[in-house]
């Protein structure tokens, strides 16, 4: 193992956002936010429909304010074929469904929640992540 | 009310998935990437969030009730099962695969990426499949 491209600073700093955003809407709404929980929800749900949409609005105009406040282009990769991309996409909303959360909902908002549930839910999204690219690598 | 701050902690936190790169699939990728070129920075920003989010949650959650709402909500599901587990494998395979999970696939979306464009309707077919099925 190698490291390389490692952005501590601006990644703590991201996690921050993350985190206040997690603790004002807890505070705020009172709700714990997961964003495959609201995503789906507002897809299959009326309760709270209006309220996840807003966040789900605002979700996508966070890198346009980034944008437009520092003037800074946002650069992403994404080097997969058609077929992966549908799949995996099936994959992540199928399996974020089923175990009721995602990185946010598990990863932050559950071990937030010291939630044995959320912990071993991450543990096993990590590992399996970890081994895809692993065998993604060999293949 | 209860719109607008959902709608202020959407920006906060898409924000925060720019500021850390997380919106980036490559890094994410760079991340899961463990056993040949990794790169720790998604851990800082798990770290960075639960710093802020674990200490106030437990201030607040034995409030009465939360600023603007009537009451708490908050997931009493403490069972491991295999929903649970069969689930987390699925997710993580997919995420594995592109490098997006839930929160930076839709904040993408402002970037107009065709693929992450697809991959959002797959995902969202994918909550629908696991609904009807369940």
């Amino acid at each position: 193992m190698n490291i390389v491209n490692f952005t501590p600073i601006t990644s703590l700093m991201g996690g921050l956002f993350i985190g206040l955003s997690v603790v004002l809407f807890f505070i705020l709404n009172g709700r714990m936010i997961g964003v495959s929980g609201i995503a789906s929800n507002f897809l299959i749900s009326k309760e709270n429909r209006i309220e996840n949409l807003f966040f789900l609005v605002g979700l996508i105009l966070g890198p346009s304010i980034y944008t437009f406040f520092l003037n800074q282009e946002i650069q992403i990769t994404i080097s997969n074929s058609l077929f992966l991309l549908i799949g995996g996409g099936a994959l992540v909303g199928f399996g974020t469904r089923l175990s009721s959360g995602c990185t946010s909902g598990h990863g932050i908002s559950g071990i937030s929640r010291f939630s044995l549930r959320s912990i071993i839910a991450t543990i096993t999204f990590m590992i399996v992540g970890i081994l895809t690219v692993l065998i993604t690598n060999i293949l | 009310m209860n719109k607008i701050i959902s709608l202020f902690c959407g920006i906060i936190f898409g924000i925060g998935l720019v500021v850390s790169e997380m919106i980036n699939p490559a890094k994410v990728l760079g991340f899961l990437n463990f056993f040949d070129e990794w790169d720790p920075s998604l851990a800082f920003v798990m770290m960075g969030a639960l710093i802020v989010s674990t200490p106030l949650f437990h201030l607040f959650k034995n409030k009465d009730k939360p600023l603007f709402n009537s009451n708490f909500s908050i997931s009493t599901n403490k069972e491991i099962d295999k929903k649970l587990i069969i689930g987390s494998v699925f997710f993580g395979a997919g995420w594995g695969l592109v490098g997006l999970c839930p929160g930076p696939a839709i904040s993408s979306i402002a970037l107009l990426n065709a693929s992450s464009g697809i991959f959002v309707i797959s995902m969202f077919m994918g909550f629908y499949i696991a609904y009807k099925i369940n």
